[in-house]
This record gives structure tokens, C-alpha cells and sequence, in this order.
């Protein structure tokens, strides 16, 4: 039996490559709202249009955005199901670590505990 | 009380831990040195371990396996790449079928252990995860995945935060 793989999208590498970079992180946060076009996002940053329009194909390859058609429009709209399969698979796995970090502790007081006993009980010999 | 730092670089696949104990260097390494103090604390109450082969020495391998609520095993390995008592464990660790039979070609991740005395009877332990790709990531997170699942997930804003993606 081989352990079986749950979450995985298959550009999943892709998803973590797009987030690392922070105009495309900027580019996520303004597309939650759905609102602006390519054209409109470019407005934000100091780099050409077709630079934007580059990191909006990286994060729409990657499965971060999407483009919709809202009446005439074109708007960028981020992928919220892609960003929160991220966020889950990094916290799952500082989530495992606090666990066991907790139980290290817990090992630590108790036998702490132990040995403190027996020295009690020596002394009181 | 102890302390915990996490760092996580989602491009490098990297996830550091830090935590701080009361406790002498010594303490600390023994919870990894010691077989029966590992099985305590490497996996959650519903998910307990246990290890069949442990001698931290360069070039050995340790093997558990885990058992779930329903009786299921899954088996790991942990390649020794590099020790030096009491300070510093490098481990390659791997997944195996339940026939014991290592699954090679996916090494799961690199673990990098550092212990240092930070002042009188107060120790950090550093604890680096190296993935080799997401995919190696869920199949860890996959074995005795019941402990940590917090589940509320439900603002993006966390993982659009600077500290959680830069380097």
C-alpha cells in the first residue's frame, strides 16, 4: 500500500513559483475584489503593461486567476480555491510540528518530574 | 514556556521551526538519540510510532511505522546523512510499503536538526524541512495526518501576507 496522495493539483509546484514573487502576490490581493481588467492592474505598478502582463499569465498558468467576462469586460479574478489549497499544505505541515513540539515538552516536565521525585524521595530518606 | 518561530519559504519549500525549552542540550538530544522518547512524540496519541531500527549514526537507517485508529501502518525510514552529538542530526526521510519495502524513488525531505544551549538550562532547537516538491509534502502530511489539521481556512489573507512568502 502506498500512502495515498489527497490534495494534490498537478501544478501545485507551479501555485508556490507565483506566489513568491511580490507583484504577483499584489496582483492576487487586488483580483479577490474581481473589479479591474489587465489594463487597470497595470496601472498600479512602476513596470511596463506588458511586464503586468506577464505575471498575470504566470499566476493564470499556475491556476491563481482566471479572466471573466462581465458584460464587455474583461476582469481579472483570483482563484481562491488554488490559494487556500497552498496556505492548507504549509499550515498542515507547521500544524504537525507545533504537535509534536508540544508533546517534546510535555516529555520534557514530565520525566523532569520523575527524577525530581526520586530526588525528594532520596532526601527525605 | 516554550517558543516557537516558524518560517515558511513556499518557493524553496522550506518550512523552519524553532522552540526553546527548559532544558540542558543534553535533554533535548535524547529526544531524538533515545528510540522509546522519539515514539513519544513523533507522532499524535491517534497515530502513535514505533521504531523497529534506531542508531543515529552516519550511513544507518532508522525505520518505524505508525498505527492508525483503523489498524493501518504506514512505514517511513529516515536515512543518517550527517550527526554530531549533541548538536546537529541531518535526516533524508522516505515512505515505505507496508511490507516494509522502501518506496526510493521519493525521498521525501531533508531534516536538519540544531541544537544550541542559549543560556543556562534553556535550549533552541531548530528543525529544517526541505521538500523536494509539493507532492512529497502531502505524502508526508498523508502519514498520521489527524494531529495539526486546523482547519479554518478561510481567509486568503494569511497566505498574501509578506511574512509568509518571502524568503
Amino acid at each position: 500500500m502506498v500512502v495515498s496522495v489527497t490534495i494534490a493539483p498537478p501544478d501545485f509546484d507551479r501555485v508556490f513559483a507565483a506566489l513568491a514573487d511580490h507583484t504577483r502576490r499584489d496582483i492576487v490581493r487586488r483580483a479577490i475584489s474581481a473589479e479591474e481588467g489587465v489594463v487597470e492592474l497595470a496601472g498600479h505598478y512602476p513596470m511596463s503593461f506588458a511586464a503586468v502582463q506577464k505575471h498575470v499569465a504566470v499566476l493564470e498558468r499556475a491556476g491563481l486567476i482566471t479572466k471573466q467576462r462581465i458584460g464587455r469586460r474583461r476582469v481579472v479574478r483570483t482563484n481562491l480555491d488554488a490559494l487556500l489549497v497552498a496556505r492548507r499544505l504549509l499550515e498542515k505541515y507547521e500544524g504537525l510540528w507545533r504537535a509534536r513540539i508540544d508533546r517534546m515538552n510535555r516529555l520534557i516536565v514530565e520525566t523532569a518530574g520523575a527524577v525530581d521525585t526520586v530526588e525528594t524521595k532520596e532526601r527525605k530518606r | 514556556m516554550t517558543v516557537i518561530r516558524v518560517r515558511k519559504d513556499p518557493q524553496r519549500l522550506t518550512l523552519t521551526v524553532e522552540a526553546e525549552f527548559d532544558a540542558s542540550v543534553e535533554r533535548i538530544w535524547q529526544l531524538w538519540a533515545d528510540p522509546r522518547q522519539l515514539e513519544r512524540w513523533w507522532g499524535p496519541p491517534t497515530y502513535p510510532a514505533t521504531f523497529t531500527k534506531h542508531d543515529l549514526a552516519p550511513g544507518s537507517r532508522i525505520e518505524y511505522h505508525m498505527t492508525g485508529p483503523a489498524g493501518d501502518q504506514p512505514h517511513g525510514y529516515w536515512d543518517v546523512l550527517d550527526v554530531d552529538p549533541p548538536r546537529r542530526i541531518v535526516l533524508r526521510g522516505g515512505c515505505a510499503y507496508a511490507d516494509g519495502t522502501l518506496t526510493t524513488e521519493i525521498p521525501i525531505s531533508t531534516i536538519r536538526v540544531g541544537i544550541e544551549e542559549i543560556a543556562q538550562g534553556r535550549t533552541r532547537m531548530s528543525i529544517e524541512n526541505v521538500f523536494p516538491s509539493t507532492g512529497a509534502m502531502e505524502k508526508i502530511l498523508a502519514m498520521g495526518t489527524e494531529e495539526g489539521q486546523r482547519q479554518a481556512v478561510s481567509q486568503a489573507d494569511a497566505i498574501l501576507a509578506e511574512e509568509t512568502i518571502q524568503r
